[in-house]
C-alpha cells in the first residue's frame, strides 16, 4: 500500500505545492487536502476537504482515511492577512485538533511534518548573530504570530514525547521569497522605493520558496525526525537586498513606527510588527544540521533575492499568471465519474 | 497526464536503503554586491575607517607596541584588555595597531546596547563590532579562527571616574575564560596605557542615565577644555603604550558543555592581576602622559 497523506492548508500556498509536488511522487496512493477555502492551483488527484479553521471534523478524517502521514502547512506567519483572533484559531487550536487526532486510539499516522517560522526566535538586539536549533530566544514574544508559532511548537513537542513511534520534524522557515509567494517583505520589495529604518542596516536570510518545498519533499521522503532551521546560506544586509532588487532605501524613522508606517499602509504595504523589528536587528539561522542531514540548497540568500527580483520584473511586463479557480463539479467529475477512464496502476 | 509520462521515478529510501552521500555540491551562485561579511564588517568600510583614523593614531596617540610577536598570525586568539576612557579610545587603538602591522581582521565584541542605536550601531558593526555573546565568540573563534578583542570589565572599566584610573574592575564572570577554553584558542592579554587619560570622566550624572537608559553619561574633562560639543568627541592627546603579555593556553578539552566555575574563576583573576601588574610596571617607567 502506497503512502496516505493529509495535507493541511491546501488552499494555502505550500500546501498547494506540497500537493502538487506529492502528486507526481508514484507511491503515495492518497492525499487528502484539507482547508477552509477551496485550492488556488490546479490540483489533478488530490481530495480537497472543506473544513472550519480548527479542524473540528479532523478527527473524522483521519480516522476514515487512514492516513499514515501529516503535512501541517497551515501555519499563518504573515500576521498582515488575518485578524489576531484567526490567526489563533487556525494556528494553535487548529495544531492543537490536529494533534488530537492523530494520536487518538488507533491512529495510523507515523509521520507528521510541521511548517513553522525561524519568527520563534524573535529579533531582539541581544541575539546572537545565529540561532541554533537550541537557541532559546532572548526576549521575550511580543506579538501575536510569534507566541502562537510558540505555542504550536509546545504541541508539536509534547505531541513527538508522547508518541516515540511517530516521525516528528518540525521545520522552521527563515523569510521566503520567491516568484509566486506574497509577505510582507516581498510587498516592501515590490515597492518603487523599499521602506528601511533609519540608521539601521540589518543583515537577513531568505529562502526561496522552491527550497521550501523541496525541503519538505525532503523531510517526507527521508524521514529525518528533529527540529531543523531552513534558510539560505549567508546574511545580506537589507540595504544590499534592495541594491539586488535595483532599488534605493528610504528610510523611516526608527521611532514612532506607527505612524511613519502608515502613509504605506494606505497603499496596501503594510509592516507588522515582526518586520520592524527585523528590519532593526534582522536575523540569522544555523542551516547546518538540515544540510547534515543529507538536504542540498538550490539558492544562498543573494541568490533567493536575485531569483525573487528576476522572477518580479518578468511578472511586471507579463503581468499575473492566469488564476485558477477551483469549480467542485469539475474536479468530482474527473476524480471520481465512471466515463473517466483512469489509468492509476498502469 | 497518464501515469506512464511521469517524470519523477524517485522512491522512497527506507531505513535498509542508506542514502547514497553525493559528493560535496559544487558552490551555489551568490550574486553578492557588497563585502559586508555575516558579522557586518565590511573591509571595505574597514580600509575607510583605518585610513582616518591612522593620523589619530599614528600622530594624536603616538601608540606604540610593545610584544607585538606574541600575537598569533594565525589561528583563533582572544585578546583581553583593560578598558577606560568614556568613549573608550583603547578598542578602536588595539584594532587598528593588529590589523595594520599583522594584517589580520580584528572583531570586537561589545555590549549589545550598541546594536540598538541607529547609525553608532551599523557603523560600529561594519568596522567590526559584534555583539558579546558567547555563540559569536565560539564562532569566531573556533570555526573562523579569527582574532576577538574583549574587554571583561564591560562599561564598568569605561565609567569609572579619573581618580580610579588604572584600577582594574572585576573580570565580569569570567566568561571570556570559558569561551576560549571551549573554543581551545589561546587568550593573549594586552596592558593599554594611555586610554585612561585621553577622555577621564570628572563626574557622571545617573539620574540622566536613567532616564534615558544608557549605561552612564559622563562630564568628562574634555567637555570643559574643548566645550561640551567638540569635548564629546575629541581625545587628549595622551601617549599610548600597549604591551602584550605571554599567551595563556588552558590545558582542558575544548567543546565541553560545561568547566569547572573554580578553575574558569581562577583564570580569569589571574589574567586580571597579570594586566594589572603590567600596568603598574608601565606606569613606574611613564615620566609623562603626553610624552610617555
Amino acid at each position: 500500500m502506497g503512502r496516505r497523506v493529509l495535507v493541511t492548508g491546501l488552499g494555502t500556498f505550500w500546501g498547494g505545492k506540497v500537493a502538487q509536488a506529492l502528486e507526481r511522487e508514484p507511491d503515495v496512493e492518497v492525499i487528502v487536502g484539507l482547508d477552509r477555502e477551496e485550492p488556488t492551483i490546479e490540483l489533478e488527484r488530490t481530495e480537497y476537504v472543506r473544513s472550519d479553521e480548527n479542524y473540528s471534523i479532523l478527527a473524522r478524517i483521519v480516522k476514515a482515511t487512514k492516513v499514515d502521514t501529516i503535512v501541517h502547512t497551515f501555519m499563518v506567519v504573515d500576521s498582515t492577512s488575518m485578524s489576531s483572533r484567526t490567526m489563533h484559531e487556525i494556528n494553535v487550536i487548529g495544531t492543537m485538533n490536529l494533534f488530537a487526532a492523530a494520536s487518538a486510539p488507533g491512529s495510523t499516522v507515523r509521520n507528521v511534518v510541521v511548517k513553522s517560522s525561524t519568527l520563534v526566535y524573535g529579533s531582539a538586539g541581544q541575539d546572537p548573530t545565529w540561532f541554533s536549533e537550541e537557541s532559546a530566544r532572548t526576549s521575550p514574544a511580543n506579538t501575536p504570530v510569534e507566541r502562537s508559532l510558540i505555542a504550536v511548537e509546545g504541541y508539536v513537542r509534547d505531541f513527538a514525547e508522547d508518541n516515540p513511534h511517530v516521525n516528528v520534524t518540525l521545520l522552521r522557515f527563515s523569510n521566503v521569497l520567491g516568484p509566486d509567494i506574497v509577505t510582507p517583505a516581498s510587498k516592501a520589495l515590490e515597492l518603487p522605493m523599499v521602506p528601511s529604518l533609519f540608521g539601521f542596516d540589518p543583515r537577513l536570510q531568505f529562502v526561496h520558496e522552491d527550497d521550501v518545498v523541496r525541503a519538505l519533499m525532503f523531510v517526507l521522503d527521508n524521514e529525518v525526525p528533529g527540529i531543523f532551521n531552513v534558510a539560505g546560506d549567508g546574511l545580506l544586509p537589507w540595504s544590499e537586498v534592495a541594491k539586488i532588487c535595483g532599488k534605493r532605501t528610504i528610510p523611516l524613522p526608527p521611532f514612532g513606527m506607527s505612524i511613519a508606517t502608515a502613509p504605506l499602509r494606505r497603499i496596501g504595504v503594510e509592516m507588522p510588527p515582526e518586520l520592524l523589528s527585523l528590519l532593526k536587528y534582522g536575523r540569522g539561522v544555523d542551516n547546518r544540521r538540515f544540510k547534515r542531514a543529507g538536504f542540498r540548497y538550490q539558492h544562498t540568500t543573494a541568490g533567493t533575492v536575485k531569483a525573487f527580483v528576476e522572477a518580479l520584473r518578468l511578472r511586471q511586463t507579463v503581468g499575473d499568471k492566469p488564476a485558477y479557480r477551483y469549480e467542485r463539479d469539475v474536479e468530482q467529475f474527473f476524480r471520481h465519474s465512471p466515463a473517466v477512464v483512469r489509468d492509476v496502476d498502469a | 497526464m497518464p501515469p506512464t509520462e511521469r517524470k519523477t521515478t524517485k522512491t522512497r529510501s527506507r531505513a535498509l536503503v542508506p542514502v547514497p552521500r553525493t559528493a560535496e555540491p559544487e558552490a551555489l551562485p551568490d550574486p553578492r554586491e557588497s563585502d559586508v561579511d555575516e558579522w557586518g564588517r565590511s573591509e571595505h568600510m574597514r580600509e575607510i575607517a583605518r585610513r582616518m583614523f591612522d593620523p589619530m593614531y599614528r600622530r594624536w596617540f603616538r601608540a606604540e607596541w610593545e610584544g607585538l610577536e606574541k600575537i598569533p598570525t594565525d589561528g583563533g586568539a582572544l585578546l583581553v584588555s583593560n578598558h577606560a576612557a568614556a568613549i573608550p579610545s583603547d578598542a578602536p587603538v588595539i584594532m587598528h595597531g593588529i590589523e595594520t602591522e599583522l594584517g589580520r581582521p580584528v572583531y570586537g565584541l561589545a555590549e549589545y546596547i550598541f546594536r540598538e542605536l541607529p547609525v553608532v550601531g551599523t557603523m560600529w558593526s561594519r568596522v567590526g563590532g559584534v555583539t558579546a555573546q558567547p555563540d559569536n565568540a565560539y564562532r569566531l573563534l573556533r570555526e573562523q579562527k579569527q582574532l576577538v578583542l574583549v574587554f571583561p570589565e564591560g562599561t564598568k572599566g569605561t565609567s569609572k571616574s579619573y581618580n580610579e584610573r588604572y584600577h582594574l574592575r572585576r573580570f565580569g564572570r569570567g566568561g571570556f575564560v570559558e569561551i576560549a577554553m571551549r573554543a581551545g584558542v589561546p587568550i593573549v592579554p594586552i596592558a593599554v596605557m594611555g586610554a585612561e587619560e585621553s577622555m577621564p570622566i570628572l563626574f557622571k550624572l545617573p539620574g540622566l542615565a536613567k532616564a534615558i537608559g544608557a549605561p552612564y553619561v559622563p562630564i568628562t574633562a574634555n567637555m570643559v577644555a574643548f566645550g561640551p560639543l567638540l569635548g564629546s568627541v575629541l581625545y587628549f592627546p595622551a601617549k599610548f603604550k600597549l604591551k602584550v603579555l605571554d599567551p595563556i593556553t588552558f590545558d582542558v578539552a575544548p567543546n565541553q558543555p560545561r568547566y569547572s566555575r573554580s578553575k574558569v574563576m581562577d583564570e580569569s583573576e589571574a589574567i586580571r592581576e597579570k594586566i594589572q601588574e603590567a600596568l603598574y610596571e608601565m606606569l613606574r617607567e611613564r615620566r609623562s602622559v603626553w610624552f610617555g
